[in-house]
């Protein structure tokens, strides 16, 4: 069994039987905020908590990225074996809207407003045999 | 103190492997200040700004020392724009009489790759493949499309006109038109984008002499004055580019905030505007852009553009020298590009891509990372 680690700390709960995105939302206005920030963005409040984002939401909007990006891109593939990946923008309710990499790439099968809830899945290898994780939005069947 | 622009000077933009950047920009002051009939010396400060063809008071190597202050301005796609404010605001101040703007840069082949470190974003973001900003320009104008009825067609028609404009542009790169369905058919880089949507970074060099517009005319029989330049950048909850997550209330982008203060400074409305260069860094880049200038109401682009009214010939000609579509973006240069394309079309001197009507109003606007919008408002 190999080991996992999340792709950054602080980004999701991990290790977790039910691991959740972890926003910020301020005390004084009551924004959210993804990743987590010290200070609302809002109002310049500092009181600010950290809390689990909803799983589920819907797709507010999507592309795919048809070409492979430069470094800082680091995926673990390689120009012949890279695949292109949806991106989208998923609504939670009652917090933002995150942006996120999805399990679908098929343009067909993506549509604005559909659902969809968040995945936590290998993401690359490392060369010490680590499987990076990450969060993904998956369409939910 | 009002201020008049002039003199106008350019280099070609494209790729110009026998010059440096620099070299680019020292040739476009060059042309600004032969085009005033000014000399280097009677310059009393300058500002300029270049992403990657290094320190833009480098120029003064090229121009000749003459101790005058040189400040360098970095701020992305609004570059040009932040040192054409700049030098705006020290004439206006009363503080000085004459100077110079300059901005050029020579990039790399293939998208920007940008840092998240630099925009105080975690790695992860950039090792996950989002920091792009080609995916933000797609996916903004896919809910836009969603939200306000655009078609794909009139996408590849807003590049088909960049390209006939661009063919109708010396200093352009890309000089001749593709047809709508090649556009169209063209490989997919971000649904709903194709290659030839997009503007690429490429190079060039822009430089532009202002003075008190009360000196205008020892240097111009066509002086053109600068009725307002204004900078703004993003407020809580608008939609920007290099955004992990958004508010899920929206409020009016930088755009929007940008045009309106410029409307209020110069005392016109969008009514007024004859000619518009708006910021494309892709197609709907331009559609949205219209909307958020205040020169339509959203969703109106669809019959605007499939009827022809943004060509030179139209009602509301929009990026008559082809944009940064067919000019490409040097980011340093792409923002100072736009007023030299108003100034030409201003004096009438712009040959195959003059509009027609004796142009009297002209606007700008530059858009760029991470959520800041420029704009000019011009008069002659
Ligand atoms: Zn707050």
């Amino acid at each position: 069994m190999s080991n996992q680690v999340p792709i950054a700390e602080g980004l999701f709960t991990w290790p977790a039987a039910n691991p959740a995105l972890l926003g910020s939302r301020c005390k004084s206005c009551g924004i959210a905020a993804f990743p987590a920030a010290k200070s609302c963005m809002a109002c310049s409040g500092q009181n600010v908590e950290i809390e689990e984002l909803p799983g589920r939401g819907t797709l507010w909007t999507w592309t795919v990225q048809r070409f492979m990006p430069k470094s800082p891109y680091n995926s673990g593939e390689t120009p012949e074996t890279f695949k292109p990946y949806g991106v989208g923008y998923l609504e939670l309710p009652g917090g933002v809207r995150v942006e996120g990499r999805l399990t679908e790439n098929d343009p067909a099968k993506l549509r604005i407003g559909m659902e969809m809830e968040v995945v936590f899945e290998p993401y690359r290898t490392e060369d010490n045999g680590d499987e990076v994780i990450s969060f993904f939005f998956k369409p939910v069947a | 103190m009002d201020v008049a622009i002039v003199g106008i000077g350019i280099h070609p933009f494209g790729r110009t492997p026998s010059r440096s950047g620099l070299e680019q920009g020292a040739y476009a002051a060059r042309e600004a200040l032969k085009d005033a009939g000014a000399a280097w010396r009677d310059m009393q400060f300058a500002f300029g700004g270049s992403a990657s063809a290094g320190s833009a008071d480098a120029l003064v190597n090229e121009l000749g020392l003459t101790g005058i202050p040189f400040i360098n301005v970095a701020n992305g796609c609004a570059t040009g724009g932040s040192s054409l404010i700049s030098a705006y605001n020290a004439i206006k101040s009363g503080e000085y009489d004459i100077g110079l703007v300059a901005g050029f840069d020579k990039h790399e082949r293939g998208a920007f790759n940008a840092d998240p470190k630099s925009l105080g974003i975690g790695m992860w973001y950039g090792e996950t493949g989002m920091m792009m900003t080609t995916q933000f320009f797609a996916m903004k104008i896919q809910k836009y499309m969603h939200d306000h009825g655009i078609s794909a067609d009139t996408l590849a028609k807003v590049a088909e006109k960049s390209f006939i404009n661009g063919s109708k542009n010396p200093n352009a790169w890309r000089r001749e038109p593709i047809a709508v369905e090649e556009i169209a058919n063209s490989m997919m880089v971000n649904d709903p984008l194709t290659k030839f949507m997009f503007c690429s970074p490429s190079e060039g060099g822009v430089a532009l002499i202002l003075c008190r517009a009360d000196m205008a005319s020892k240097y111009t029989a066509t002086p053109v004055y600068l009725k307002a330049a204004t900078l703004k950048s993003r407020r809580y909850g608008s939609f920007e580019v290099f955004a992990p997550s958004q508010a899920l209330q929206q409020v009016d982008g930088p755009t929007v905030d940008a045009a309106r203060a410029a409307f209020e400074m110069a005392g016109v409305g969008p009514r007024d505007i004859d000619v518009m260069q708006l910021q494309d860094t892709e197609v709907g880049a331009e559609i949205m852009h219209m909307a958020e200038n205040g020169f339509c109401e959203h969703g109106e682009q669809e019959q605007l553009i499939q009827s022809g009214a943004t060509h030179i010939g139209g009602s509301m000609p929009v990026n008559t020298d082809g944009g940064c579509i067919a000019n490409g973006e040097p980011i340093g240069a792409s923002g100072l590009r736009q007023v030299y394309e108003n100034v030409l079309q201003l004096r009438g001197q712009a040959g195959e891509h003059q509009v027609p009507n004796d142009p009297r109003l002209a606007y700008t606007h530059v858009y760029g990372a991470p959520g800041i919008s420029a704009v000019t408002i011009l008069q002659k």
